[in-house]
């Protein structure tokens, strides 16, 4: 019983990261995968600083009578991630954006068989009559 | 004084806990989205100014009420008008709100509020 | 986790990105319960701000509905069951939630909660481990923020003519009436965000903030002007040549700290050497690169904004024309 109390967090972070995974692959949209990522960029978040949380410790911030603080740590390595995740975002959406004005959708399939398509026609075009 | 303060103040938190509940129940059961967003409009404005009056009047230190009451006035200015965009955008998109239904008659009768182009 | 299966389940667009924005909400506020200020701060803006804007943006230009998936998930789901069981079978390894003989809480940890006070002076103890302990990092993270701005710009920047000033001015006029309320609402509230967005990177060193969230708030101050007045008024106050520069400028201040200190004779980034007392120049050293943070974070934000919306608007003027 102990151990569920003390590993919970552990495991809410890994359904959380499994459900974003799940999103990842199994939908063809292509947004709907960045924002799947963003839910397994979170997930990772909070793993991290569920990790530097201390019982009965106060925000790292110094204070006159406080001794007992969570750790800084995490959350420095956290920042970081938060700020390079939102620049990954946007590099994926300007990609996306990109995709529909090249082949007219965004479904991953679609794109693929488009792709196919041509390396066929190319290859059709090229070969000697 | 101090048991005055301690009463106003879980008066005002649990009145805005009672104004955000409803507020949840109304954005699921009402049936038309202006009546929806009402609701969301009264958990945004009056719900938060509730909480946030609860919590002015449980702190002593002066800075710490400062604080909350430019975050109180900052609350009055925004939510209001973010439901004002929100109708706006729904009217000028020709969303019409349902406005009676006639049990005597067999069909709705719908009409636009106000004329869109004079607002 | 509910709003993780949601997104999981529903197939318009507009409904997903809603609920990814409130997805980054819950879990600020979650930050919040776990000590973790600057981290929801800097979560709630970028996670439910930004970033559900720039979604938005791209839905708007994408389409709102998904299409039905071809071929059915049991891989896929086979293949997150075994993952997801092997993460859980290693976790009964780990220290328990809280706990403080952890191994995190005992090497660096402590060295950075006890020292941090007498070696640099700044309260607030995660802008000095992120500012001056570990200032490298930061400087990365900068860098990789202009790289992604850059990358917009690549990919999204739309060659401009010079706007004609009384065809905007003519714009402007005839939307006046019909935002009226909206535009003087946020005509006096957006000094107000802006004043807040200074006011957190200040005070980035006695409270939570620092130099990301300011300058989101910042940018999204001008975001909203944007939104509202139109974006070729808005690119008018914020000059596109300028932005640009000034997104450069950010990183270039934050790398002549660094010179400047071994030029006095420390290593790069170390901060002792910028003044005669090494707490005043901890000092310095912070506030200078928390500026120049600021200050890239700002502008490649907007930056960004303005090459999603100019690309809209090349999209729909290009669709008018083959009409």
């Amino acid at each position: 019983m102990s151990m569920i109390l003390g590993l919970y967090n552990y495991w809410i972070v890994i359904v959380l990261m499994m459900i974003g995974f799940y999103i990842i692959i199994a939908h063809g949209h292509l947004i709907k995968k960045i924002v799947g990522l963003n839910i397994f960029q979170t997930s990772v978040f909070i793993f991290y600083i569920s990790l530097g949380k201390v019982e009965g410790g106060t925000a790292p911030i110094w204070q006159e009578n406080i001794t007992l603080y969570s750790n800084p740590l995490p959350h420095v390595l956290i920042l970081t991630a938060i700020v390079v995740g939102i620049a990954t975002t946007a590099l994926g959406l300007a990609l996306t954006i990109r995709l529909k004005e090249a082949y007219g959708t965004i479904d991953e399939d679609e794109i693929q068989a488009m792709d196919n398509q041509a390396m066929d026609n190319q290859d059709k075009e090229s070969q000697p009559c | 004084m101090d048991s005055l303060l301690n009463l106003a103040s879980s008066f005002c938190l649990l009145l805005g806990s009672f104004l955000c509940l409803s507020g949840g129940v109304g954005i699921l059961r009402f049936p038309d989205f202006y009546t929806r967003m009402h609701a969301a409009g009264v958990t945004d404005t009056l719900a938060a100014a509730m909480i946030l009056i609860g919590l002015m009047l449980q702190i002593p230190e002066t800075l710490v009420i400062i604080k909350l009451i430019i975050i109180l006035l900052m609350t009055l200015f925004i939510s209001p008008s973010a439901s004002h965009a929100l109708g706006r955008a729904a009217l000028l998109n020709s969303l019409t709100p349902v406005v009676a239904v006639d049990k005597n008659h067999a069909e709705q009768t719908t009409e636009v509020g106000d004329n869109p182009s004079k607002s | 986790m509910g709003i993780a299966i949601a997104i999981n389940q529903i197939k318009d667009m507009f409904a997903v990105v809603m609920l990814a924005g409130i997805y980054g909400l819950v879990s600020a506020s979650f930050f919040v319960t776990l000590d973790a200020v600057d981290v929801a701060f800097t979560e709630a803006s970028v996670g439910a701000g930004i970033s559900t804007l720039l979604m938005l943006t791209t839905v708007a230009m994408t389409g709102r509905t998904e299409h039905e998936a071809s071929h059915k998930p049991m891989l896929a789901l086979f293949v997150v069951m075994v993952t997801g069981g092997l993460l859980i079978y290693g976790t009964f390894d780990m220290p328990y939630f809280g706990s403080v003989d952890a191994p995190v809480q005992n090497h660096v940890g402590p060295r950075y909660i006890l020292d941090s006070m007498q070696e640099i002076g700044v309260p607030n103890m995660v802008t000095s481990v992120l500012a001056s302990y570990r200032g490298f990092d930061t400087f990365g993270e900068v860098t990789v923020i202009f790289t992604a701005g850059i990358g917009v710009l690549a990919l999204l920047s739309v060659a401009r003519r010079p706007d004609d000033d009384t065809a905007i001015e003519a714009i402007n006029d005839s939307m006046h009436e019909k935002h009226l309320i909206l535009r003087v609402v946020i005509k006096t509230l957006i000094p107000f965000i802006l004043l807040y967005a200074f006011y957190v990177q200040f005070h980035g060193d006695f409270g939570p903030g620092g130099g990301f969230q300011a300058g989101v708030i910042f940018a999204a101050g001008i975001i909203l002007y944007a939104m509202l007045f139109g974006l070729s008024v808005a690119r008018r106050v914020i000059r596109q040549p300028l932005v640009q520069l000034l997104s450069a400028v950010g990183v270039l201040i934050y790398g002549s700290v660094g010179v400047v200190s071994m030029l006095n004779g420390g290593s790069f980034l170390d901060y002792d050497v910028l003044s005669a007392d090494p707490i005043a120049g901890q000092h310095l050293g912070i506030l200078l690169i928390e500026l120049g943070v600021g200050v890239t974070v700002a502008s490649v934000m907007i930056m960004i904004f303005f090459s999603f919306a100019g690309r809209s608007e090349y999209q729909q003027a290009k669709k008018g024309e083959s009409l």
